[in-house]
């Protein structure tokens, strides 16, 4: 497991956190697809194109879980995380189609000490995804639980 | 047939129940969500779920899958009886998301859906967009997901 450095002092409100890049084959569009959510517009390219997504598209649960996956590597592998306890919303605002490269970032709106668990806080982030074209394909915001920094370790 | 007349507000439609092994939890974090509490048993024990337990998005595609698996059976139904199945579009998000209980290693977790509310759009004569409440029981009977879903319906 890589070094923990971040702890919940460090989710400061305005502080942003980059996602780590993400090119979407159509290979795992399908595979996702098959498994979880074999809807004909995410399991060919012909059957994208003839309904209102425009192509062979993601589906939202997939472009979620790849979401989660780019926050993983771009900052949370290296947070005191403890999980979360949900979603306040998401909005799958385009559709995600084969060949998109994704990008995006986590930004701190607030947190606060929990009151029930000792040692853990809780930090709400609003989080971004874009394609290519800058345009926003994902957009949400939830509270992830993060373990308060142990007394003797200097801030990241 | 509107999806309002073939399930009303009110009407409680369970979609299936799935089993969640150890060895598919692992493989879905390994992909999407390699957080300790999703990987391994023993690691898992030092954080807050206390247990190997799916990712939260694990648990959500379980939703999905079930729904279409449902929905499949109840259009062929529809279509065998002679009458036209709701044509169902895509989903623009959802709300209101908890993971209310883990879903530990060997849950079997039952899925259900029920129409909130149906409503026509003002910007695209001929669709409407359902909101629907989506919820995961255990085997226990305690609810360990819900959220608010939205999906688009044509004419």
């Amino acid at each position: 497991m890589p070094e923990i450095r971040y702890f919940f002092e460090d989710f400061t409100p305005g502080r942003s956190f980059p996602l780590v890049d993400k090119l979407v084959s159509a290979e795992e569009i399908v595979a996702f697809a098959s498994e979880f959510d074999p809807q004909p517009m995410h399991l060919t390219e012909e059957a994208g194109k003839a309904s209102i997504l425009g192509g062979l598209s993601a589906s939202g649960w997939h472009t979620a879980s790849l979401f989660m996956r780019m926050m993983f590597d771009g900052w949370l592998k290296e947070a005191a995380s403890e999980g979360s306890p949900g979603i306040e919303f998401m909005e799958w605002k385009k559709p995600v189609l084969a060949g998109d490269r994704l990008s995006g970032r986590s930004t701190v709106v607030e947190s606060r000490v929990s009151r029930s668990r000792p040692g853990i806080g809780l930090v709400r982030f609003l989080h971004e995804v874009e394609n290519q074209k800058g345009q926003v394909v994902l957009r949400g915001e939830n509270p992830i639980m993060i373990r308060l920094r142990p007394s003797q370790e200097a801030p990241a | 047939m509107r999806l309002v007349e073939l399930t009303p507000p009110g009407d409680r439609v369970i979609t299936g129940t799935m089993q969640f092994t150890a060895d598919d939890i692992i493989r879905f974090a390994r992909q999407f969500d390699p957080q300790p509490f999703h990987l391994e048993a023993e690691a898992a024990k030092a954080y807050v779920f206390g247990g190997l337990c799916a990712s939260g998005w694990h648990t959500c595609a379980g939703w999905m899958k079930m729904f279409i698996q449902y929905w499949n059976t109840e259009t062929a139904r529809l279509t065998a009886e002679g009458l036209e199945p709701p044509k169902l579009g895509p989903s623009a998000g959802f709300k209101k998301l908890q993971w209310v209980k883990p879903v530990y290693a060997g849950d079997s977790i039952t899925y259900s859906v029920e129409l909130v509310e149906s409503r026509a759009l003002a910007s695209r004569p001929g669709t409407w967009i359902n909101i629907t409440t989506n919820d995961g029981v255990n085997q226990h009977g305690d609810v360990v997901m819900r959220y608010e879903g939205t999906v688009l319906e044509f004419a």
